[in-house]
């Protein structure tokens, strides 16, 4: 395996690294209740090294920083908003084999190297709705009074998801299907966290989250009463990526902990710890609540530069109709 | 008096000044020289800016006039309990806004507690969310403080005043023309100018209660120009607009007398005469109660949520609630030592103390980047973290701080000035001897406000902070975003209670005589 | 001696002048109408008020602009004449020391000035403990010790009764005297003048006359005189 190929080098080329490899990642990765600790204590086990996050805003804090930046590695963007990082130049190709990627669909982005991915999903309480929509149309279009919550795209990575997918299932008529939504829609949270929490406390029915998010409730809390609901039209494929900086001043350290994103140590850790699929990891290996989740047939998922390009408009439109 | 020897040097307020304006308007700059360029700004960001105003008018207009029945019902009522309950009535205005939020949607949301008991009576719910949902959470926030300073306004009043007023048979009504009523007529304005500064830098509040984007703030427009757009020309543009906002309120406010907070006025009601009617207890409990139920049921029910995870949380979660209180002790020693330089000074040059006021104007995110930018280019931020936290939180007090020492510290020099000059006691000895201790209620508050203030604060560390030294606030926001939301309640009561304990403690200690 | 030379000071549409001289060790009422000067008179010889002309001369050396500190007088204020959050002994040591570090000997001094005016033993109690007249006691007893040879009053005890108040001003002539003091006192009340003072300057509309013997003036009053004492 290239990876163990690599590890063997480095461990053979050099004693024990003096500077840590230094990570930057979002809070709730690092956190000591995201994947961050399990995956450093795995990699300095193998590597004989030191790992170091660094947390915050992952892309603004890379930005202001420009060539500067002390990071070697940047773990936890999203893809919709890759394209600026990829325009800042600042990231290196990983140079590694993508054919252990486990993905719904094709990925061949040689710098941003997906780690995880999930559904971006309505999360409802079971046993408050019984007749969960089973499509956008039906979403939107139903007279049920369901009470919903939802992110703001302008603030939320998962609200902008939200505007992307509705545009991509409602195309031109996404202003005028929005407008039906927004009735049902209680309120806009600034993050996930805030929308996040109405739902538990029961505020509101329904909240805008991911497929993968009855997992913990199952799996933690033995708690089975939260259900994605499916939609026929598909849901909006989200994949958080990482990628190796230009700059970096421990390439091979960084390029080893890029290939150990691929490994099943890294991969085994992320459905518990950080509550997604694992990007390189078979079905059949997930644990059990995992498998057992609903899970989408049809995958919608712009690139990009498509994200990149539609966004605005999607945004604006998003907003016209829920500001009547 | 142009040939007096200025009993206190100047420069240590020229230095606090130059600080405050080089965090809150210097800030602006760098991130300004950091854009790359200034687009104009599109029509939802004017509706931003019109909405923003309009609600931050109506919200403190209401905060304002709702605290005139309760301040007066505080002023003229002695009960058991009294001082802890306007400590208590103070809470909401600390609370940081994660907390606060679930809080008011517990009592006030779709399934809280009205809701259930207007169902129960058989009428419709009422929904929070909306226009009418902002101004009520920021009436939640802020009624406490506009309480506060109309109670002060209340203990002022000599009691002479209400002597004459008993020996002349005053109705309530020639009470209120004579002698109540002028007194609001000069504390109100100023009030109300305080509470619209505050209220138009609100975000988070405003967006889930607004229900949503048709109640986008000036601080949200320039959060998403920041962290999604990543523009900084339109960030700075913005946050360039929210400080003319807040420097025409502020400019305003300066032309009224804000009254002082904090001093000793709080712990005896003035004696009075015509308070013995059946109908003016009747009233005044009426609005005792009804502000006491709303201030503090959400208090409650941020309690009962989280009495359940608050024996669960983990090690890390006090760790940081220890850090937290570290950097709210320094932040609350750094906002005194700013505050007292600011107004020594200012006695003899007032603009300074406008200097001061500026921080109000500023959004903490602006302030937080500028200083990211700025130490990035000549160390590691992240070890700077709580120190830039205690600073940046000290700053943004400043402008309550000021308020409450300010006059107290005018009607020291007034009573004492000339003695002190006569015998001779200046420079440090008459700090230590005559202004510390003749200002130690208010200090003692402001102490206390900025320590409390500080606990809560979320923005700056955010940017900042490394996994391992994490304070409380972003402990919660971690715990959350792990869907850990009963551990989030928990460590929000440890620190909803921390916040409140630190306010007692310091206002107490200012409160005891010397 | 204190000698008043030319002085002129314009505030809005009044101005006070004085140009005279007063011997040393001499005890001055200062009196007049209100609104007459007399406080400003005062103010101007402590230093809180800068004169637009002329200058007040102290053994021959003006004070110029010098601080209230600077010059040799002790005062006596109507009201806020002591630290409301202070002791006695520390009000009274605030007259040798600023800075309250007294030596073992300055320390004793501030007992034995307490003991001179008759407050042995209070010397821990705060001016809210004690009583009008025991204020005024502790405020003379700090004249005592800072020992200046120019002691202001601007009527100290007009919040006492008429007895308590005849016996501060014995007192204030005792301390004077002990100290060989020149002391001029601001006054409303006419028999105290007759109990406490050799001269009295008679101000009116600003004008500050020269001192002149108490008895002298009697016998032949200025008109402003006689309409103020309303004989």
């Amino acid at each position: 395996m290239k990876y163990g190929f690599t590890l063997a080098a480095l461990v053979a080329a050099s004693a024990a690294h003096a500077d840590p490899l230094t990570i930057y990642a979002p809070d709730y990765f690092a956190s000591e209740w995201g994947p961050g600790p399990a995956i450093k204590a795995a990699f300095e086990a193998e590597c004989d090294c030191e790992i170091e996050y660094v947390t915050g805003d992952l892309l603004p804090r890379i930005l202001l920083e420009g060539e500067r930046t002390k990071a070697d590695v940047a773990i936890g963007f999203n893809s919709d908003v890759t394209k600026k990082a990829r325009e800042t130049g600042l990231f290196a190709p990983h140079g590694l084999d993508l054919s252990p990627l486990t993905l719904p669909l094709e990925w061949t982005d040689d710098t941003f190297l997906p780690f995880n991915w999930s559904y971006t999903a309505f999360v409802y309480d079971n046993t408050k709705i019984k007749n969960p929509p089973t499509s956008f149309h039906d979403l939107v279009n139903s007279d049920e009074n369901w009470s919903i919550a939802i992110q703001d795209p302008r603030t939320s990575i998962s609200g902008l998801a939200l505007v992307l997918w509705g545009k991509e299932v409602f195309g031109d008529d996404a202003k005028a299907e929005w407008a039906k939504l927004a009735p049902k829609v209680t309120t806009v949270t600034k993050g996930w966290s805030e929308a996040y929490g109405l739902f538990t406390d029961g505020e509101v029915d329904m909240v805008l989250s991911y497929t993968t998010s009855p997992a913990y409730h199952i799996i933690a809390e033995e708690d089975a009463t939260k259900s994605a609901a499916l939609f026929d039209e598909g849901h909006y494929f989200m994949v958080e990526l990482a990628a190796k900086l230009k700059g970096t001043d421990q390439p091979e350290l960084a390029d080893a902990f890029m290939a150990f994103i691929l490994s099943p140590t890294f991969q085994n850790i992320i459905p518990t710890a950080n509550w997604s699929y694992p990007a390189a990891l078979p079905r059949d290996q997930w644990p059990d609540a995992f498998s057992e989740l609903n899970y989408p047939e049809k995958a919608i998922f712009l690139n990009e530069d498509e994200a990149d390009a539609l966004r605005d408009e999607a945004i604006a439109e998003w907003r016209t109709a829920f500001s009547q | 008096m142009a040939h007096r020897v200025f009993a206190i040097r100047l420069w240590p307020g020229l230095i606090a000044a130059a600080l405050v304006a080089a965090l809150s308007l210097g800030t602006l700059g760098v991130v300004a020289l950091r854009a790359e360029s200034f687009s104009t700004l599109s029509k939802f960001d004017w509706m931003a800016v019109r909405f923003t105003v309009v609600q931050a008018l109506i919200s403190a207009g209401l905060s304002v006039i709702l605290a005139v029945p309760v301040a007066r019902g505080l002023a003229r009522r002695d009960f058991y309990g009294r001082r802890l309950l306007i400590t208590l009535l103070g809470a909401p205005f600390i609370l940081p806004t994660i907390v606060a939020i679930l809080g008011l949607t517990a009592v006030f949301g779709k399934t809280g507690f009205v809701s259930i008991a207007l169902n129960w009576a058989g009428l419709e719910p009422i929904s929070i969310y909306g226009f009418h949902g902002v101004i009520l959470a920021h009436v939640f926030f802020n009624l406490p403080l506009a309480t506060r300073l109309l109670l002060q306004g209340w203990g002022a009043i000599p009691s002479e005043r209400f002597r004459l007023a008993a020996s002349l048979n005053f109705s309530p009504r020639d009470m209120f023309r004579h002698i109540e009523g002028p007194m609001l007529k000069e504390i109100m304005p100023g009030a109300f100018a305080v509470i619209f500064l505050i209220c138009t830098t609100s975000f988070a509040v405003a967006l889930t209660f607004g229900g949503g984007p048709k109640a986008t703030t000036v601080e949200l427009a320039i959060y998403e120009a920041f962290r999604y757009d990543f523009n900084l020309g339109k960030a700075s543009l913005l946050a360039l607009i929210q400080v003319v906002i807040c420097a025409v309120a502020a400019f305003v406010s300066l032309k009224f007398r804000v009254p002082q907070v904090g001093g000793a006025g709080l712990d005896r009601p003035v004696q009075r005469f015509d308070v013995h009617k059946l109908s003016a207890r009747g009233v005044d409990l009426f609005w005792i109660m009804m502000v006491s139920l709303f201030l503090l049921l959400p208090l409650l029910a941020i309690v009962l949520r989280g009495a359940y995870g608050v024996f669960d949380l983990p090690i890390s979660v006090w760790s940081a609630a220890l850090r937290s209180l570290v950097t709210a002790l320094g932040s609350a020693a750094l906002a005194i030592i700013l505050s007292l330089s600011l107004s020594l000074s200012a006695l003899r040059w007032r603009w300074l103390e406008g200097i001061g006021m500026t921080a109000i104007a500023a959004s903490p995110l602006v302030m937080g980047t500028g200083l990211y930018i700025v130490l990035f280019a000549v160390a590691d931020p992240a070890d700077w973290a709580l120190f830039i936290t205690a600073l940046v939180n000290a700053v943004m007090s400043l402008p309550f701080i000021l308020r409450a020492i300010g006059p107290a510290l005018a009607t020291t020099e007034r009573t004492y000035g000339r003695l002190s000059d006569s015998l001779g006691l200046m420079g440090w000895t008459r700090v230590r001897l005559v202004l510390w201790p003749r200002l130690r209620g208010p200090v003692g508050f402001s102490a206390g406000l900025a320590a409390a203030l500080s606990m809560g604060d979320l923005g700056v560390i955010a940017l900042f902070a490394r996994p391992d030294s994490a304070t409380l606030p972003l402990q919660i926001y971690r715990l959350m975003g792990s869907y850990r939301m009963d551990q989030a309640m928990g460590a929000s009561l440890l620190l909803l209670g921390l916040s409140l304990a630190l306010f007692y403690i310091f206002d107490l200690w200012g409160r005891r005589r010397a | 001696m204190l000698e008043f030379r030319n002085l002129r000071l314009t505030q809005g549409d009044f101005t006070l002048t004085a140009d005279f001289q007063v011997p040393k060790g001499a005890r001055v009422a200062v009196i007049g109408p209100s609104g007459a000067g007399k406080s400003t008179l005062l103010s101007l010889i402590g230093g809180f008020e800068a004169p637009d002309d002329g200058d007040i001369l102290w053994r021959g050396k003006p004070f110029g602009l010098s601080a209230p500190f600077e010059r040799p007088i002790s005062h006596l204020f109507q009201d806020n004449t002591l630290f409301a959050h202070m002791t006695a002994a520390q009000n009274v040591g605030l007259g040798l020391r600023p800075s309250l570090r007294l030596s073992k000997s300055e320390q004793s001094a501030v007992s034995e000035a307490l003991r001179a005016v008759g407050l042995e033993g209070l010397e821990t109690r705060r001016p809210g403990a004690l009583s009008g007249g025991q204020q005024s006691r502790v405020a003379l007893a700090r004249v005592l010790v800072q020992q200046k040879p120019l002691i202001l009053l601007d009527e100290p005890f007009s919040a006492l009764g008429p007895a308590m108040r005849h016996e501060m001003i014995d007192l204030a002539k005792e301390v004077s005297e002990r100290l060989g003091a020149t002391m001029l006192m601001v006054t409303h009340d006419v028999s105290d003048v007759d109990r406490f003072a050799d001269l009295v300057i008679w101000v009116e509309g600003g004008t500050c006359q020269p001192p002149r013997p108490w008895a002298e003036m009697k016998a032949d009053p200025p008109q402003g005189l006689l309409d103020y004492i309303g004989t």
